[in-house]
């Protein structure tokens, strides 16, 4: 039972995805908002490999001194997700542009009063 | 042995530059510590083994992430304030 | 007041999360060379999984090597075909979006390396980017990574001259044509064999370039797809300088 290496990336994700949390939150600058949800769009993808991990296997292409291979199929999910991240955070951004120019500050008023 | 190493490293270093992304008010600085964080997460997905994903990551995280922002804080402020 | 809330919901979703993460450990438990799934109710291990067949028969089944690719492209290729729909629709937004083109930019000269340097790597940074998507069955890679560095070629063209530009239209009409081409496959799949996104091509030999039926050409139109859309993005946010 080899815990030794999946370790630290489970702290790293558990740690990424709170840190990225409290930033959506608790800021008030839009664009400050926009960079911690990406910080956990980047969390959830290293969470979704290091569950394919098998202890002692290698890449998934076929090879004919090895006999165990990694998971492929969450490799083929994320690859799919990190291009829908960055087409995301794109419109979000020209959004973010647009409102600027009509209200002239990056702050969004109303909404919940703490 | 070597593996476990690097992989604490990239996890403390992750941790570090998302700490500081989030807290500073210079939102410059900001965005590049998200680019870091972005580049040092496809190292440690070589460390896990899988090679497709590390060079979308690389290429798509630390690059046109982060190409983005720094245009979109361009045309909008610079100081959080 | 907000932030102490804020800081409170951060802290219990993380110890939340490290004893979610505790159990998921127990996963990655396999005995032997195939790996079965243990089922974490009762204890008892699966004859067969879907990763492990995917493994073991992807070179008999559908002649490539490298098995992220056939499971993109060829076992789950009307997810692909989503996710082409959601970087067309992002694009078009984008370009919806931003349309005033404000008069005078503030030209600032870049560095003299910077200059003789791009234009230096800017054709090795197409052909590496073409080598990585013609290649997606033998190597590691594919369609998304060889956009991606395509896109990244034309960045660092536009941060080396401000004047630098891709035509509209030819950017427009590329990407048009490579999704047409995408969905055209997919019904010549409809109408020679028996369902959409079906393999009608032989086979061949694997490990040769010209192998594995329908993949290379479904990552070649990818690439071209996903090269023109990326570059059109930031191309786009750049021109519109005040």
């Amino acid at each position: 039972m080899n815990y030794a290496l999946v370790t630290p990336c489970y702290i790293a994700v558990a740690a990424l995805l709170s840190i990225g949390l409290y930033g959506v939150v608790s800021k008030r600058n839009l664009m400050k908002i926009f960079i911690s949800l990406s910080i956990m769009e980047t969390g959830v993808n290293l969470l979704l490999i290091t569950i394919g991990y098998v202890p002692e296997g290698t890449a998934p292409i076929e090879n004919a001194n090895f006999t165990k291979y990694v998971d492929p199929l969450p490799q083929a999910l994320v690859l799919t997700a990190i291009v829908i991240g960055l087409s995301v955070t794109a419109l979000a951004i020209a959004m973010l542009i647009s409102y600027y120019e009509k209200k002239g500050s990056l702050e969004y008023k109303g909404g919940m009063k703490w | 042995m070597m593996l476990v190493i690097i992989a604490w490293i990239i996890a403390i270093l992750a941790i570090v530059a998302a700490i500081y992304a989030v807290e500073t008010k210079d939102l410059l600085s900001s965005a590049i510590a998200m680019g870091i964080a972005s580049l040092v997460v496809s190292i440690m997905f070589l460390v896990l083994q899988a090679p497709d994903v590390a060079i979308t990551e690389a290429s798509i995280g630390a690059g046109l992430t982060m190409a983005v922002f720094v245009y979109a804080i361009g045309k909008t402020k610079r100081w959080e304030e | 007041m907000r932030r102490y809330a804020g800081a409170a919901i951060a802290i219990i979703f993380f110890a939340f999360s490290i004893g979610i993460f505790m159990q998921l450990a127990s996963y990655n438990d396999y005995e032997g060379s195939n790996y079965y799934y243990k089922n974490p109710v009762n204890g008892s291990l699966a004859n067969e999984s879907v990763p492990s067949h995917y493994v073991k028969e992807t070179k008999n089944e559908t002649g490539a090597i490298n098995a992220v690719t056939a499971i993109v492209v060829e076992y789950r290729g009307f997810d692909t075909l989503g996710e082409v729909t959601v970087l067309f629709t992002s694009a078009t937004g984008v370009s919806f979006l931003l349309y005033h083109v404000y008069k005078k930019l503030k030209k600032r000269e870049a560095n003299l390396i910077l200059k003789e340097g791009s234009k230096l790597v800017l054709p090795f940074a197409l052909l590496t980017g073409a080598y990585i998507f013609i290649h997606g069955h033998l190597t590691p890679g594919g369609g998304f990574p060889g956009g991606s560095i395509i896109a990244s070629g034309f960045l660092l063209m536009m941060l080396a001259y401000p004047e630098f530009f891709v035509r509209e239209k030819s950017l427009s009409y590329s990407e048009s044509m490579a999704g047409s081409i995408f969905v055209i496959i997919g019904l010549l799949g409809l109408l020679f064999a028996t369902s959409f996104l079906q393999n009608f091509i032989p086979i061949g030999k694997p490990g040769y370039l010209l192998s594995a039926g329908i993949i290379p050409l479904i990552y070649i139109a990818i690439g071209f797809k996903v090269g023109s859309e990326l570059s059109s993005i930031v191309q786009k946010l750049k021109e519109v300088e005040k």
